[in-house]
C-alpha cells in the first residue's frame, strides 16, 4: 500500500520536490480508494493520492481560480430561479396577511414553524463537525468541517426566515428584542420563545464568527496568490466592460478578508487558543439551541408537545438530519469537482454515515420512549395522541389519524432506512449512502409536521379539531428556502475555499516536523512529542498522525 | 533607548531583517531550536500551518488570550443576568404561568447565550488583537519568496530590530541551520 507507506519517490512527492504520476489510484477492492482500511494498526490516510502541500493549495485554490466548471452557471441559473420565490411569497405574505398560508385557528402552526425546526436542525451538524469533532481531535473532519460550517450559516439564514415572517406584522418585529419602548413594557423572559431568539441569534453570530476565523488563512493564501500573479506577470484576465485585472481585484477582497495573516507562528498560537475556545463554547451552544427550540413545545402543556425527553431528542435529530444534508451536498460535490475525491476519501463517507446510523437509533429511542411515557404515565389524552393522531390510520379504525401518511413516513425514512448501514457493503457504498441520506432528509421534514401539526389539530376538545392544508404559498416559501440554500452553496463554492487549507496540511504525514524525507520509508507519525525518541520502524506505520 | 543599530541596504532603503527559506517542517523545526537558543527575541517563523510543537523550539510562552477571553465572557453573562433581574423583578415585576415571583431560573437560557456570544466575539477580536492585525501591509509581505508560505514554504525571518542582530553572523546562524536561500528584507 504505497499510499500510506511513502517509499522514497512517494517521500519526495510529498515534500513537493517532484510532480505525482498521472496514473489515477488503482481501487482495491479492500480498501477502496485506500482509505477503507480495517486494520486498526493503520490509520486510513485522510489525503489520498500521494498529494504534496501545494497539490492541496492548487486543488482548493483551483476551484475559485479557474471556476467550478460548466455546470454551475446552469445550476446556479436554475437554482436562483427557484430561490426568487421565497421574496415573491415573502412581499406576497407581508402586504396580504399570514392568511394566505393554510393556518387555522386550531392549526396555528404548521409549515412556518416545520421549516423553522427542519433549517435549523440541519445546521447543526456542520456545528457538530467543526466544534465537537474537533474537541474530540477527530482530524477526519478537516476537510469536511468547511462546507459543513457553510451549510450551517446557510441553514440558519433560511431558518431564521420562518419566525421572522410568521409573527404577522413583519414590521413590529424589532420588539422580540428588549428594546425600550413607548409601551413601556419589557420582552417576556419566561417565555422559551424569546430564549429561542436569543439562541438562534447567537446561534448564527458565533457560527458566522466560527467559519470566518477558520476561514482567515485560507483568504491570505488565496491573497497571496493573486498577488504573485500580478508581480509574475504584467497582463492578466480583466473584467468585461470596466476592465479591471481580476488578479487585482482578488488580491483586494481576499486581503481585505484575510486581515493581513502572515502565518506567523506567533499569531498561529493565538489563533490555536482562540479557535479551540471558539469550539469549546460552540459545543455547549449547539446543544443549547436546540433544547431551546424544543422548549418552544415542551414547555406548553398540548399533549405530544409536553415531554421532558425533547431536548435531547430534538439534539439527536438535528444532528441526524444535518449529517444526512452535509452527504447531500458533499456526495455530488466530490463528483463535480476534480480532485475532491483525495480530500474527502470513502473513509469520510463511511465515517458520516455510521454518524447518520447512531443518530438515527437515537432518534428512533425516542420515538419509542414517548410511547413508553404515554402507557406508563396512564395519561389518557397523551395516549390518545400517539394512537389516534398519529399511528392508527384512519381507513383501519374510524376514529384514526388522517394524518397517519406523515406518521408512518418518518417512521420509515428516520427509523427503518439507516438500519441499512448496519451492513458494511451498505455504509460504504456512495449511492446507497446518498439514497439513505435523502430519504433522512425527507424523513426529518416529517419528523417537525407529525410533531406539530398532528399535535395541534386534535387537541383536548372535539368540537374545535379541524385540519390543515398547505396552500400555495405555504409550498412556494419552502420550495424557495431550498433554492435560497443551494443558491448560497453555490456562490460558497465558487468564491469561497471549500476546504481548511492550512488545517488539512497539518494532518498530512509530512506536516510532522518528525517525517524524515530524505530516509526512505521512515516515515513516522506525528504522535511523538519533540524530543522524544523515534519510535522504531515499523512495517505497518501509516506515517500519519 | 535603543541599542539597535539601522541596516540600509545598497539602495539606501532601511532593512528588515533576514529571511531564510527552509524545505520541510523538521528542517524548520531543527533550525527554530538553533535560532532561540542563540538568544534572539525578535524573530519568527512562518509556515502554512502551525508545526506542530514549534512553540517549544522557539522557546515562546502560552499565551494570555484565554484569560481575556473567560473575564469579558463572564463579565457580559453577569451584566446579561444582570438586566433581566432588572427587566423582570424590577422595572416592570410581572407574574404570570404560575411561577414564583422571585424564579432566577427562567434567566438561565438567556445568561448562557449572552455569554456565548460575548466569549465569542472576544475570542476571535481578542486573537487579531494580540497579533496586531488587522494589518493592511507589511515588509515581509513584499519579497515574493515569502508569499509562498501560504502554500508550502517555510520561512524564518529575525528582525535588524533585535539586538542581537549582525548581518554577517545572522545570515551564518540561518545558513548552517539548514536554510536553503537568505534574503534581505527592507522594509
Amino acid at each position: 500500500m504505497s499510499a500510506i507507506q511513502p517509499d522514497q519517490t512517494a517521500a519526495q512527492r510529498l515534500a513537493g520536490l517532484i510532480k505525482p504520476p498521472p496514473s489515477p489510484p488503482e481501487m482495491n477492492p479492500q480498501t477502496g480508494d485506500g482509505s477503507l482500511v480495517d486494520d486498526p494498526a493503520i490509520r486510513a490516510p485522510l489525503v489520498l493520492g500521494g498529494r504534496s502541500f501545494n497539490d492541496v493549495t492548487e486543488t482548493v485554490c483551483g476551484y475559485i481560480e479557474k471556476g467550478p466548471g460548466r455546470w454551475w452557471l446552469p445550476a446556479f441559473g436554475i437554482a436562483s430561479s427557484v430561490a426568487g420565490l421565497m421574496p415573491l411569497s415573502i412581499i406576497y405574505l407581508i402586504i396580504t396577511g399570514v392568511g394566505v398560508w393554510g393556518l387555522n385557528n386550531r392549526v396555528d402552526w404548521a409549515w412556518d414553524i416545520t421549516n423553522f425546526v427542519f433549517w435549523i436542525g440541519i445546521g447543526h451538524a456542520g456545528t457538530l463537525i467543526s466544534a465537537i469533532l474537533c474537541l474530540f481531535k477527530q482530524k477526519w473532519r478537516t476537510s469536511i468541517n468547511r462546507a459543513a460550517e457553510a451549510m450551517t450559516i446557510f441553514a440558519v439564514i433560511c431558518a431564521g426566515t420562518f419566525p421572522g415572517v410568521h409573527v404577522g406584522r413583519v414590521w413590529m418585529a424589532w420588539m422580540l428584542f428588549p428594546i425600550p419602548n413607548a409601551n413601556n413594557i419589557w420582552s417576556n423572559f419566561a417565555s422559551p420563545l424569546l430564549w429561542d431568539v436569543f439562541a438562534v441569534s447567537t446561534y448564527a453570530i458565533v457560527s458566522l464568527l466560527f467559519w470566518y476565523m477558520g476561514m482567515i488563512p485560507d483568504f491570505a493564501t488565496l491573497r497571496d496568490r493573486a498577488a504573485l500573479r500580478l508581480m509574475k506577470s504584467p497582463e492578466g484576465q480583466t473584467l468585461p466592460i470596466v476592465n479591471i485585472r481580476i488578479d487585482r481585484i482578488m488580491a483586494f477582497t481576499y486581503g481585505l478578508l484575510a486581515v493581513g495573516w502572515r502565518f506567523s507562528t506567533r499569531h498561529w498560537l493565538n489563533y490555536e487558543k482562540a479557535y479551540i475556545m471558539l469550539a469549546g463554547v460552540s459545543t455547549p451552544l449547539v446543544l443549547s439551541v436546540h433544547s431551546i427550540v424544543s422548549f418552544d413545545f415542551a414547555t406548553s402543556i398540548l399533549p405530544g408537545w409536553h415531554t421532558t425527553i425533547f431536548p435531547p431528542y430534538f439534539v439527536a435529530g438535528a444532528i441526524f438530519g444535518g449529517f444526512a444534508m452535509v452527504l447531500l451536498l458533499l456526495i455530488p460535490s466530490r463528483e463535480l469537482f476534480p480532485g475532491m475525491k483525495d480530500l474527502i476519501t470513502r473513509r469520510h463517507l463511511e465515517n458520516m454515515a455510521k454518524i447518520i446510523l447512531t443518530t438515527g437509533m437515537m432518534v428512533g429511542f425516542a420515538y419509542a420512549m414517548e410511547f413508553f411515557i404515554a402507557w406508563f404515565s396512564q395519561n389518557q389524552y397523551e395516549i390518545d395522541v400517539f394512537l389516534y393522531n398519529r399511528v392508527i390510520p384512519d381507513f383501519i379504525d374510524p376514529r384514526g389519524a388522517p394524518y397517519w401518511w406523515a406518521y408512518w413516513a418518518m417512521i420509515s425514512c428516520n427509523v427503518l432506512s439507516p438500519q441499512v448501514f448496519w451492513f458494511k457493503k451498505m455504509r460504504q457504498s456512495i449511492p446507497v449512502i446518498f439514497v439513505v441520506s435523502l430519504l433522512v432528509t425527507i424523513g426529518m421534514w416529517f419528523e417537525r409536521f407529525v410533531i406539530i401539526v398532528t399535535s395541534l389539530h386534535r387537541a383536548f376538545l372535539p368540537g374545535s379539531w379541524g385540519m390543515f392544508s398547505p396552500t400555495l404559498i405555504d409550498i412556494a416559501l419552502f420550495v424557495g428556502s431550498c433554492g435560497t440554500f443551494l443558491t448560497l452553496y453555490l456562490l460558497f463554492t465558487r468564491f469561497l475555499p471549500q476546504f481548511a487549507m492550512s488545517e488539512i496540511k497539518n494532518v498530512m504525514p509530512q506536516a510532522s516536523p518528525h517525517f524524515h524525507d530524505d530516509h526512505a520509508g521512515q516515515a513516522h507519525g506525528a504522535g511523538h512529542l519533540p524530543g522524544a525518541h523515534h519510535a522504531p520502524e515499523a512495517p505497518t506505520n501509516g506515517g500519519n498522525p | 533607548m535603543s541599542t539597535t543599530k539601522i541596516y540600509k541596504t545598497e539602495a539606501g532603503k532601511n532593512v528588515y531583517g533576514l529571511m531564510a527559506e527552509f524545505k520541510t517542517p523538521a528542517d524548520t523545526y531543527h533550525a527554530a531550536e538553533k535560532v532561540r537558543d542563540a538568544g534572539f527575541g525578535k524573530w519568527d517563523v512562518y509556515s502554512p500551518f502551525p508545526i506542530h510543537g514549534i512553540e517549544e523550539a522557539m522557546g515562546l510562552p502560552a499565551t494570555k488570550l484565554p484569560l481575556v477571553v473567560a473575564a469579558v465572557g463572564l463579565t457580559m453573562a453577569c451584566a446579561g443576568f444582570g438586566f433581566q433581574y432588572f427587566v423582570r423583578f424590577i422595572d416592570y415585576p410581572l407574574i404570570h404561568q404560575g411561577k414564583p415571583a422571585d424564579a432566577w431560573q427562567l434567566l438561565v437560557p438567556v445568561t448562557f447565550e449572552i455569554g456565548v456570544l460575548f466569549t465569542a466575539f472576544t475570542a476571535l477580536l481578542g486573537m487579531l488583537a494580540f497579533n496586531g492585525l488587522p494589518r493592511w501591509h507589511h515588509p515581509l509581505l513584499a519579497k515574493e519568496r515569502f508569499l509562498r508560505t501560504s502554500d508550502d514554504r517555510f520561512i524564518i525571518a529575525v528582525e535588524a530590530a533585535d539586538p542581537k542582530f549582525n548581518p554577517e553572523a545572522t545570515r551564518k546562524l540561518l545558513t548552517d541551520a539548514g536554510a536553503t536561500s537568505v534574503e534581505v528584507v527592507e522594509d
